[in-house]
């Protein structure tokens, strides 16, 4: 659409600017604020330049955690972008099961994080939970509190179980909007499903599956309450992800410089990725709407 | 035709949604038993059906608290988000001015920004401007994320609406607030719909920031959870029942919203 020029459209937008700037600019200006100052207390500051930054930086504990985050996001993507597709795809066509079949499938979206966290703490649990009994009578030795494979596997399957149904929906919206004409086409031409789903179904789908993406990516990458709630960071450090270190070394140990730095690190890493893919994004949008 | 007398089975839509019920059950399962059953028995469904587990929530109000706590700051977030980003997104969509691109992308830099990042400074100016501890508090803290993905929505819906609309109105003598509100909204009212229901989502499931900015007078529910730690150990039942509890909202809300869910992502952009 043809956007016409209009600087007073400025005033529309001011609402929002002293909203976010309350809650977000001001917020971000302290960290600033902090990961440039040393203090002894008081409230007395003093200049420390780059001096935390550099400590971050020299300290493998962030390298280690986000070694574990990269890990982490990279699993997480790879499974359940294929296989939110896989499930669209297999959706029902019309009829009230595709009503059911929306709200079953949004209802782990729909839970508080913790809760997420607790119903798999107790499911994964040997003595009281399905999961863990069900494993431990076969004869697994399945512990997510001592062992770090079993941890990683079980918070991976949790986040699975939490977010694959967001990638599902985009891409069955995605589907929704592909017009029959495209299939009547392919049916004439005689393609293969494979053939249907490789030019018609995938190319439709990639603006929605970016969004996917871009979500899962962005959200996974902070992804903080349900592994406390299950793991608390453990066995040891196997699952301190990157949001677990940042809260432990701000609000548990108050070492404000140090937490400040690592925040501004933290936050430049998924902005950066975050404008690639919305970078991505609108391109594809332009190419599209044309 | 068929289709809606004989549903087909599809093995692999079953076998996913019997993985995204099965861990729901147990809760719901565990809810229902007593401590004893639950740790000394192992069964497959309530042997000894029972509802003191939810007696205990729903009359103490420690525990109930909690949820009205948790819906009125998420009442107040999804109202404000959506109040505030209804101008914004119009701007957007319709007009080009002195850095909106850049404004934009500024706008959907908060939705990525870590809450982690944010805990602390939230803690320090909410304190320091005596809205600690307030219902209000946690639902600007969560406007952090919920006004850029409100608008964000929102603007996509509305780039679906012919401009025409507008001029025509605008011919026909309509202030543009009485446009904005007789006119517009109603065009774009299941994207009012689609946001609302996605700024709903996100401050009901978020507790980082949240548990940082209460501690008794505007505490969530999520947070009263960790508390069924007493000294005899954990009370798997209350817990459990707390947990089944807070699925409850959310599952009516998806209830209300379910046909345009789908139609919803496929206008917007979330």
């Amino acid at each position: 659409m043809e956007k016409t020029i209009n600087q007073k459209a400025w005033f529309l937008v001011l609402p929002v600017l002293v909203l976010v700037a309350f809650s977000a600019v001001i917020p971000l200006m302290t960290v600033v604020n902090y990961s440039v100052q040393d203090t002894f207390g008081q409230n007395q500051f003093f200049w420390a330049g780059l001096d935390w930054f550099r400590q971050v930086l020299e300290d493998e504990r962030m390298w280690n955690a986000l070694q574990r985050q990269v890990i982490f996001s990279g699993v997480i993507l790879a499974i359940e972008v294929p296989l939110g597709v896989l499930i669209a795809l297999n959706m029902p066509k019309r009829g009230v099961m595709v009503s059911v079949c929306l709200v079953l499938m949004s209802l782990p979206l729909l839970i508080p994080w913790n809760v997420v966290g607790t119903i798999w703490q107790i499911f994964g649990r040997v003595d009281i939970g399905l999961l863990g009994r069900t494993l431990d009578v076969l004869g697994v030795d399945y512990n997510y509190t001592q062992d770090t494979i079993d941890a990683w596997v079980t918070l991976i399957v949790m986040d699975v179980w939490h977010w694959t149904s967001l990638v599902a929906l985009l891409a069955y919206a995605g589907l929704k909007s592909i017009p029959d004409a495209y299939y009547q086409a392919a049916r004439i031409d005689q393609a293969s499903r494979w053939a249907v789903f490789r030019h018609i179904e995938l190319p439709k789908m990639m603006g929605v599956l970016m969004i996917a993406i871009l979500l899962r990516f962005m959200d996974s990458f902070m992804i903080y309450t349900e592994p406390f709630v299950v793991t608390g960071g453990g066995p040891g450090n196997a699952t301190t992800f990157l949001s677990i270190d940042l809260v432990k070394m701000a609000l548990g140990q108050f070492d404000l410089g140090p937490a400040a730095a690592f925040s501004i690190m933290y936050f430049l890493v998924i902005l950066a990725v975050s404008w690639v893919f919305y970078t991505v994004m609108t391109n594809l949008d332009k190419q599209g709407g044309k | 035709m068929t289709d809606r007398r004989l549903p087909r089975i599809n093995i692999v839509m079953t076998l996913y949604l019997v993985f995204l019920m099965l861990p729901i059950y147990w809760l719901l399962n565990m809810s229902l038993k007593t401590n004893t059953e639950i740790l000394n028995d192992f069964t497959l469904w309530p042997a000894d059906l029972t509802l003191d587990n939810y007696r205990t929530i729903l009359s103490d109000p420690a525990w109930y608290m909690g949820y009205v706590n948790s819906i009125i700051y998420v009442t107040m977030n999804t109202v404000l988000s959506v109040a505030v980003a209804l101008p914004a997104a119009y701007a957007f969509s319709r007009y080009r001015f002195l850095g909106d691109k850049h404004l934009f992308f500024w706008l959907l830099t908060n939705r990525m920004a870590p809450p982690a990042v944010f805990a602390l400074p939230f803690f320090q100016l909410y304190s320091s401007v005596g809205l600690f501890d307030t219902h209000i508090a946690v639902a600007l803290a969560h406007t952090l994320f919920n006004v850029p993905l409100a608008v964000w929505i929102l603007e996509g819906f509305m780039r679906g609406v012919p401009k025409e609309i507008d001029e025509t109105a605008y011919i026909d003598g309509y202030s543009f607030g009485h446009f904005f509100v007789k006119i517009f909204t109603p065009l774009i009212a299941s994207g009012i719909g689609v946001a609302a229901f996605f700024c709903f989502m996100f401050s009901w499931v978020e507790l980082l920031l949240s548990r940082t900015l209460t501690t008794v007078d505007a505490k969530p529910i999520a947070a009263i959870m960790t508390r069924t730690q007493g000294a005899a150990g954990i009370d798997w039942g209350v817990l459990a029942a707390a947990g089944v509890l807070t699925i409850v909202p959310g599952a009516l809300v998806i209830y209300f919203v379910r046909n345009y869910i789908a139609k919803g992502f496929a206008l917007g952009r979330v």
